[in-house]
């Protein structure tokens, strides 16, 4: 077991810092998005400033507000399943935290890789990117339990249609990341990094090969199905403020609607990293750029700079997540479903046939 | 408590993994008492949780056995599947808060001895094969990688695999024709 966190050698304080770790890689992030997108840049689309007053250009507006969600009252409807409907925000942050502790933020930086045991740099055999999938979908048994404890109309309707949607969407959100896996050759999330570095663009080695190149249908499919999962606008039936007042969220304040708020923007700031990981080249920077610092993909400079990268382009895939939200409108429940099973299914089966047939050809 | 533990580690001798037999005991209680309550509870809903922990326990059971594709699947179809399937199901149609009392089936006592069987059957199996902790027949029982996983279904087990393949096929196609009504 490897004791060493960055290259120092930490010993047993390795495991409190690897979990204060993966604090910091849900919340920091779910934190910045949420204040430079949500707060900001929506407020900029809307020509309005947006909160201004706590702190230089409102950038302490975020500890307010969950200083004022921590101060409310936890309330509990009358006839609610009080046991349930207290774990379900726990159930929808776990599926969270599982899903940010693969991924990979330097050759050695990481929390449990899932691979052989460590994140040796040599062996890429493991269930990364399955391992991924699988933990995604427990979010849908928390919002489902939201939905049904919450005594309301209101929350078993955007539970349903909640579960709905997610369920059609897991199947795009996987089978598009199956052509990364094929031409990468690997389930492991370290090992596609790896693959990308090495990769070649008809023979010119200096950018690598970012999968978003040969896989851009893939990167298409893989954000709108991430779009959807997390029931961001133009998929936010669940939550459709003008027909379920607030969906499955509707009885729920204070603490408890905080572990929601925070699940969600952490979740696309986690699955942000993942798309970066799978289409962006993940913490590595370009080989012509390692060239010029006379570094290699292996060098411990990179578990420095490579959460940097990762932070980069997660911003990047995050930004164009919340462009989207506030853009396009709401899709309607029929046409939702329609637009998984008839559009997004097949057109990711027909990827992964070509994406087959030309790694057989080439 | 600090008795029970090294009583514990005296019972499953020193050549095996500690930390990891402690983490079996404590999955191991919480998965039984789970499956205790899963069918005692009188209500759907608590029932379908109860079966997710005892799911979520097998899974963090097969990670301990070093199986972690199998616990992956495990997570990606039985959690992640058929029980949001099942909780949807329920939801749809009853789904009372509080509990349901004629959820008591008349035929318990048939389902507890046959339960009871089931276990005496495989306890006596495992034991047979494993219970005399011969080491040398665990020599070669290494954490299995997903390229052998993935290696074995396609070259030793193609048949069966792609038996069952169809199968499923066959089911789907069913089970949409059976839900048209026209």
């Amino acid at each position: 077991m490897q004791s060493q966190v960055l290259a120092l050698n930490v010993g047993w304080a390795e495991w409190p810092l690897k979990t204060l770790g993966v604090l910091g890689v849900v919340l920091l992030p779910a934190g910045t998005t949420v204040y430079l997108y949500l707060f900001k840049m929506v407020s900029f689309m809307q020509s309005r400033l947006g909160p201004m007053e706590a702190g230089p250009y409102g950038s302490m507006q975020l500890l307010a507000e969950v200083g004022k969600n921590l101060q409310k009252e936890d309330i509990f409807p009358a006839k609610a399943d009080r046991t349930v409907f207290a774990m379900a925000p726990y159930v929808v942050l776990t599926s969270t935290f599982l899903l940010a502790l693969i991924v990979p933020f330097g050759p050695e930086a990481g929390f449990a890789s899932l691979d052989t045991g460590n994140f040796d740099a040599t062996t890429f055999d493991g269930v990364g990117v399955f391992y991924a999938m699988a933990v995604t979908s427990i979010s849908v048994v928390g919002i489902l339990m939201a939905g049904w404890a919450s005594a309301s109309k209101y929350s078993l309707m955007g539970g349903l249609r909640a579960a709905g949607q997610l369920i059609a969407y897991e199947l795009p959100l996987i089978l598009a990341v199956v052509g990364v896996v094929i031409q990468a050759g690997t389930l492991s999330l370290q090992g596609i990094v790896y693959s990308q570095i090495n990769g070649e663009i008809f023979g010119f080695g200096g950018l690598g090969l970012p999968y978003i190149l040969t896989q851009f249908v893939g990167f298409f499919i893989f954000m709108i199905a991430v779009q959807a999962e997390l029931t961001q606008a133009p998929f936010d039936m669940p939550i459709a403020e003008s027909e379920l007042v607030s969906g499955y969220l509707t009885e729920y304040s204070g603490f408890r609607f905080l572990m929601f708020f925070i699940g969600e923007f952490a979740t696309a700031a986690v699955f942000g990293f993942l798309g970066s990981v799978l289409f962006l080249g993940g913490w590595a920077v370009p080989p012509f750029v390692m060239d010029i610092f006379g570094i290699d993909e292996f060098s411990n400079w990179f578990n420095f700079i490579g959460p940097a990268v990762m932070a980069t382009k997660m911003l990047i895939l995050t930004f164009i997540i919340y462009w989207i939200r506030f853009t396009y409108p709401r899709f309607r429940e029929d046409q939702l479903q329609k637009f998984a099973w008839k559009v997004l299914i097949p057109i990711s089966l027909v990827n992964i046939a070509i994406t087959g047939v030309l790694k057989v050809a080439f | 408590m600090l008795a029970s533990v090294s009583l514990f580690a005296q019972a499953t001798g020193n050549s095996w993994d500690l930390p990891a037999n402690i983490a079996f005991g404590i999955i191991s209680v919480i998965a039984i008492g789970a499956a205790l309550r899963m069918v005692t509870t009188n209500n759907v809903v608590h029932s379908a949780l109860y079966l997710l922990i005892v799911l979520a326990s097998v899974a963090a059971v097969y990670i301990l056995l070093g199986a972690e594709f199998a616990a992956a699947t495990q997570v990606l179809v039985y959690i992640g599947a058929i029980l949001v399937l099942l909780l949807f199901g329920v939801m749809l149609t009853r789904a009372r808060l509080g509990g349901d009392e004629d959820l008591n089936y008349e035929q318990r006592w048939i389902g507890l001895g046959v339960s009871v069987l089931l276990f005496v059957v495989m306890t006596y199996s495992i034991w047979e094969q494993y219970g005399t902790k011969d080491e040398a027949r665990l020599v070669g029982y290494e954490p299995q990688r997903t390229a052998e996983v993935a290696d074995s279904i396609f070259s030793t087990y193609i048949v069966p695999f792609e038996a069952v393949s169809v199968l499923l096929l066959a089911a789907l196609i069913g089970a949409v024709v059976v839900a048209r009504r026209d």
